[in-house]
């Protein structure tokens, strides 16, 4: 019996989806790459859908593919787009992405912290349920300067410091057996649940599911001291451990 | 088996070349025959801390071109048996040095050496990464100061992801942690990081520590390595580095602040 050379096979994956409210094709790339500079490493590479679903614009006014060149050089990776309107039909299959039909619903916003809520723009992912066991990634030499360590789809362990300058990010949970004193990013595909955990917190940055804080935040109780962060609600919250 | 030991710390200006200078001239009197290798294309200060500018005729370049032979473009020095100077070019520009040249002439070397040591240029780009390419130890030059460390710590990170040894999934370079520039009473006084601070923050093994000292100056104005200089305190923490370089066990010295001394009083009225 020969072996075939390939499967085709259904498959779920998670995907960040811009869900475009209004297109102003003017403000468009600074509204994004402020929102991406927010959230850096959390959209860096990430497969995007762009929904229409709920886009208020006059259709034949939107460049589609102005604006994905505007998403590509901020580092998002459009794949498709999702409950594309009549107008605008032709010019969605023209940029060759996939295009998909309106989704159930299932999204969760992502809160990336503003100054001011943004409602022209709006990113979240879909949560699809987990069914395999999750892989953990396990670094143990250390994350230097410049650095960065994604952990895709389950957890990261470091068992070494995490420089200045570094960045670790994991869909799943973080644990640093050592000092943290770069940037560390968990559930980066939006899992709430996410925490991090670390033995002496120096952090610059920490973030669970888009909820960032910086190094000024943290106090005395916690700052060089082991502590663990979590997602309570919509407040970032880091304690001793 | 020749080691390839690279001199780096992203930095400039830090003690590199003086270090690869020293580090090189302890190894050929200690009886490993060594050749150090000026990577710092453009700029060419190797040759002149060891006292052999007037010598240089043909340079690293001009073997890698084919221009040269080995034997044309090395240097002996003439107070250190053993040891061999492979000199810069001053006026070439930095892309001479290609991957398959600088292979090229390594293997030479290592047929002839114990040790080959590599001076790296500043920086994190492509001369300091060809300098560390084929490396087997690195010696990690760090100020007891943040940029210099925050530096340093780059230059690891690129160490375990861009050498050869990385590439190929081979035994990671070897890395020792050389402060150089210490000046035990700024420590004190709380202006410079203490050996201890450099030491947590980069985690690597500490091969020395060497004391900020005129001697230094003097030394590579006379075109003669600090190391000679047996009375010389940095001297004498660099012979003690290269001891340790090669396993041996030695206390390290010149941590603390020495006692009053003449130039103390005479600098530290001031203060307070
Ligand atoms: N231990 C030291 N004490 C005082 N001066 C030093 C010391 N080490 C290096 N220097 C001085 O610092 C300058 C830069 O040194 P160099 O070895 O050329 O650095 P690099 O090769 O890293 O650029 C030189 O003027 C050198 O004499
Ligand atoms: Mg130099």
């Amino acid at each position: 019996m020969s072996t075939p050379d390939f499967l085709l096979k259904g498959s779920t994956v998670t995907v960040v989806v811009l869900e475009l409210h209004q297109y102003d094709s003017e403000a468009f790339p600074s509204l994004l790459s402020e929102r991406v500079a927010r959230a850096p490493g959390l959209f860096q590479g990430s497969p995007v859908v762009i929904s229409l679903e709920s886009l208020r614009a006059e259709s034949d006014a939107v460049n589609l593919a102005g604006m994905l060149d505007h998403c590509r050089d901020q580092g998002l990776r459009p794949i498709a787009f999702r409950a594309v309107p009549e107008g605008l039909q032709d010019k969605a299959a023209q940029t060759g992405l996939a295009v998909l039909p309106p989704g159930g619903g299932r999204g969760r916003s992502i809160e990336v912290p503003a100054e001011e809520p943004a409602p022209d723009l709006e990113v979240h992912t879909e949560q699809q349920p987990v069914t395999a066991g999750r892989p953990t990634r396990t670094i143990t030499r250390p994350v230097r300067s410049g650095q960065q360590i994604y952990a895709e789809g389950g957890d990261l362990i470091v068992l070494a410091p995490v420089s200045e300058g570094a960045e670790v990010l994991a869909d799943g949970n973080i644990h640093i057996y050592g000092p943290l004193r770069g940037r560390a990013l968990a559930g980066v595909h939006g899992d709430a649940s996410a925490r991090i955990f670390c033995q002496h917190m120096d952090a610059e940055l920490i973030s669970v599911a888009g909820h960032f804080l910086l190094s000024d935040a943290l106090g005395d109780t916690v700052l060089r001291k082991p502590a663990q962060v979590a997602l309570d609600g919509d407040v970032l919250s880091v304690s001793a451990l | 088996m020749a080691r390839i030991i690279v001199v780096t710390s992203g930095k400039g200006g830090v003690g590199k070349t003086t270090s690869s200078a020293a580090i090189g001239t302890g190894l050929a009197q200690r009886g490993h025959s060594t050749v150090i290798i000026d990577f710092d294309v453009g700029l060419r200060n190797l040759d002149l801390i060891m006292g052999c500018e007037r010598r240089v005729v043909y340079d690293f370049v001009n073997v890698i071109n084919g221009e040269a032979t080995l034997n044309q473009a090395l240097i002996k020095d003439k107070r250190t048996e053993g040891l061999f100077i492979l000199p810069a070019s001053q006026t070439r520009d930095k892309d001479a040095l290609t991957e398959e040249g600088v292979s090229k002439v390594l293997e030479e070397l290592k047929e002839r050496f114990d040790y080959i040591v590599c001076d790296s240029p500043a920086g994190i780009e492509k001369g300091a990464q060809m300098a560390l390419y084929f490396a087997d130890e690195a010696i990690v030059v760090t100020n007891p100061e943040v940029s210099s460390v925050r530096d340093s710590d780059r230059i690891l990170g690129i160490l375990q992801s861009k050498s050869l040894r990385a590439r190929e999934g081979q035994e990671p370079v070897k890395e020792h942690l050389l402060v150089t520039r210490y000046n035990p009473a700024r420590v004190s006084a709380g202006e410079m990081l203490s050996v201890a601070d450099v030491e947590e923050i980069l985690a690597i093994p500490l091969l020395g520590v060497i004391p900020e000292s005129q001697d230094v100056l003097k030394a590579s104005n006379q075109g003669e390595p600090v190391i000679l200089n047996a009375d010389a305190q940095a001297g004498q923490a660099y012979s003690d580095a290269v001891d340790r370089l090669l396993g041996e066990d030695r206390a390290h010295r010149f941590l603390d602040e020495q006692k009053q001394g003449f130039l103390k009083r005479l600098l530290g009225g001031g203060r307070g």
